[in-house]
């Protein structure tokens, strides 16, 4: 008899995986407002949730979705919510309570065109600077861009391990094609998947301070009911968890909220690198995009180019250690994006003045090709 | 069966003293309400371990946190979205919401409606001082006709809002208006609420002395409440309106009370229904 549990194969298409990731990652809150093209996830949570005991609730706007998935997280559940561009807009008040009083909770947005009511039903990569700057003030935060339907699947049950783990929420980001897009997906047996829980405050603690930082730099949550009685509030705060106008103790918040990343990038940057080791020539490209570039990669090789592709699968925090160690050897790179020009900033401050940075974009609601991305590389590597 | 006489309610056992002096103002109304409510919280039982508070932004959202109990104090408007979370989440907790005029009728209107539609078991109290006054004094959705703000400088011309009919026309199980003079009726009113099983919706007739009266010449706190007195009406004498010298417009006590299924139990009952829980 094989030891070796039993994993099921089923045909998904990726709102789907995104939903029964969240059920083996534990979400077992799902609050959330109809909107295009990310509907699939809450129909699918709305079928799911009640058989394992959770609790799914259509809200009545966007807005009250995401603030509801924060009292459900506070009051001891895994939670998420799923949107598209407008909605997160929407969302990004609460997404920044949240991050001020440091409650894990998981936010899906399925890129669409932009902005505004832009394009509903086409893939774009408009919200990259939206998904880490569009709640104000200073702040860090996770946010991971899967490029499959099975990556879906894993990096939805990662991001409730990572905001559970660092008191955060994680956005996941993806493209309408890979939302709507069925793959086949072997699903792993449910006791092989690592399950990481909050860290709960030892029950009647009197003296426990919801905002000290734990010996990981994280502060353990208060567990309504078991005595502490804290106070939660998104007013700058101290160690105790109210208000403080002491400016060391705003300075210490705000650096908490910035930095409290930066010590764990080991468990929470996942990148893949294709044909990088001697590569002249890099392609930076997330999820759909990253997709195309891959097959461009694999043509130019045939024709004897040495490029190579870097795919963040964090987006945010940047993985730019690694991106730069790629580009240590090369002499250029080809950022391509399905927005203006967002990821291309980000990757121009870290290439170095040796490596010549070059943006290819597209923004009329259609997918870069691998064509397009390997005639950029064809005339990068003739130049 | 006897019931041992509960302990005198000393509102010491329920404040964060360390938080004390309170940031409210002289005169303000709000501090009587919550010692209403917390007295309420005390009749019933209870414990402050069991007791959640979610508060939205404005002097009424600052309350909550001098209150020795779990407290969650949110963004402006979303009180009650965050605490359908919590109450779904957690039953076993005592959730109530601490709200204002502006934060539950204007930027948060939307939750108000929906959250009387669903019934969930919470109970709202909304402080009603017809004024933004943490902001310094603009107008709210509850400002008085011809009133002066700091943005109707030429006095209010807009109609009213009357939170007790909109929350019973949105479908609220239990809806009461109280104002602050009458303590113990408003502490027998937020009692009935809490204990209501299903959304129930407060309004306190609360009173911006400094920002609001002052600039408004409607004398001190103590006249401010006792004009409020004059205008109420109270629930047990309805029809008796003392007309032209008293219009008693101002109804309180209790206004709606219905037999409506809460929420949650409607949610698990149509589960059952179907086999899909135990």
């Amino acid at each position: 008899m094989s030891t070796e549990p039993a994993t099921t194969t089923q045909n998904l298409e990726g709102n789907e995986a995104c939903a029964l990731g969240a059920i083996a990652g534990g979400c077992r809150f799902y609050a959330g407002y109809p909107i295009t093209p990310s509907s699939e996830i809450a129909e699918r949570m709305a079928s799911e949730l009640p058989g394992v005991g959770g609790v799914f609730i259509q809200m009545e706007d966007e807005i009250a979705s995401m603030a509801a998935i924060l009292g459900a997280s506070m009051g001891g559940l895994k939670v998420m919510t799923a949107t598209s561009g407008p909605g997160f807009s929407l969302k990004q008040e609460n997404l920044g309570l949240a991050v001020a009083t440091e409650i894990p909770c998981v936010i899906i947005d399925v890129m669409r065109g932009g902005p505004s009511t832009g394009l509903p039903t086409r893939p774009a990569q408009g919200d990259y600077m939206q998904a880490r700057w569009g709640t104000h003030g200073d702040h860090a935060i996770i946010v991971l861009t899967p490029a499959s339907v099975a990556e879906i699947y894993a990096q939805t049950i990662r991001a409730f391990n990572l905001a559970e783990a660092f008191r955060t929420p994680v956005v996941i980001l993806y493209e309408e094609t890979i939302g709507h897009l069925r793959e086949t997906v072997d699903l792993p047996a449910p006791e092989t998947i690592e399950i990481i829980d909050r860290q709960w405050a030892a029950p009647d603690d009197r003296n426990f301070l919801p905002y000290r930082p734990g010996t990981d730099g994280i502060p353990a949550m208060p567990r309504p009911g078991d005595g502490h009685r804290t106070h939660m509030t998104g007013l700058t705060h101290g160690e105790d968890g109210f208000p403080t106008q002491k400016p060391e103790a705003i300075a210490a918040a705000n650096r908490h909220l910035s930095h409290k990343l930066e010590p764990h990038l080991d468990r929470i940057e996942q990148f893949e690198i294709v044909a990088g080791e001697d590569a002249e020539v890099i392609v930076v490209a997330c999820g759909l995009v990253a997709r195309a570039a891959k097959r461009a990669v694999a043509k130019a090789r045939a024709k004897g180019i040495r490029a190579g592709l870097f795919r963040p699968i964090t987006l945010w925090p940047f993985p730019t250690l690694p991106l730069q160690a790629l580009l240590q050897p090369a002499g250029a790179v080809i950022v391509a994006e399905m927005n203006a020009g967002q990821l291309i900033a980000e990757v121009e401050r870290h290439a170095g003045d040796h490596c010549r940075v070059v943006g290819l974009n597209r923004i009329d609601g259609e997918a870069i090709t691998p064509s397009q991305i390997l005639q950029q590389i064809e005339e990068l590597a003739n130049d | 069966m006897t019931e041992a006489p509960a302990p005198e309610f000393v509102i010491r056992e329920y404040l964060r003293e360390h938080l004390m002096p309170h940031f409210l103002c002289p005169g303000c109304g709000h501090g009587i309400a919550l010692r209403a409510l917390l007295w309420a919280v005390h009749e019933l039982g209870i414990t402050k371990d069991r007791l959640a508070i979610v508060s939205g932004i404005g002097c009424s959202g600052r309350i909550g946190a001098y209150v020795d109990a779990n407290t969650f104090h949110v963004t402006h408007g979303r009180p009650l979205a965050f605490a359908t979370g919590l109450k779904l989440a957690r039953p076993d907790l005592e959730v109530v919401v601490i709200t204002g005029d502006g934060d539950c009728l204007a930027i948060g209107g939307n939750h108000l409606i929906h959250a009387c539609r669903r019934n969930l078991n919470i109970t709202c109290m909304m402080l009603n001082n017809e004024v933004y006054g943490m902001t310094g004094g603009q107008v709210s959705p509850t400002t008085s006709n011809s009133r002066y703000t700091t943005t109707t400088p030429l006095g209010n011309f807009e109609p009213t809002f009357d939170a007790c009919a909109l929350a019973e026309g949105a479908g609220a199980g239990f809806v009461g208006r109280e104002i602050t003079l009458q303590t113990p009726a408003l502490k027998n009113l937020l009692r009935e609420g809490l204990a209501y099983p299903g959304f129930a919706f407060i309004e306190v007739i609360s009173d911006c002395t400094e920002i609001y009266g002052r600039k408004n010449d409607l004398g001190n706190s103590a006249e401010m409440v006792l004009s409020q007195k004059a205008a109420a009406r109270p629930d047990v004498y309805t029809n008796s309106v003392d007309r032209p010298f008293r219009p008693n417009q101002l109804r309180t006590g209790v206004l709606a009370r219905k037999d409506r299924p809460e929420y949650a139990a409607a949610r698990q009952r149509h589960l059952q229904s179907l086999g899909n829980v135990e």
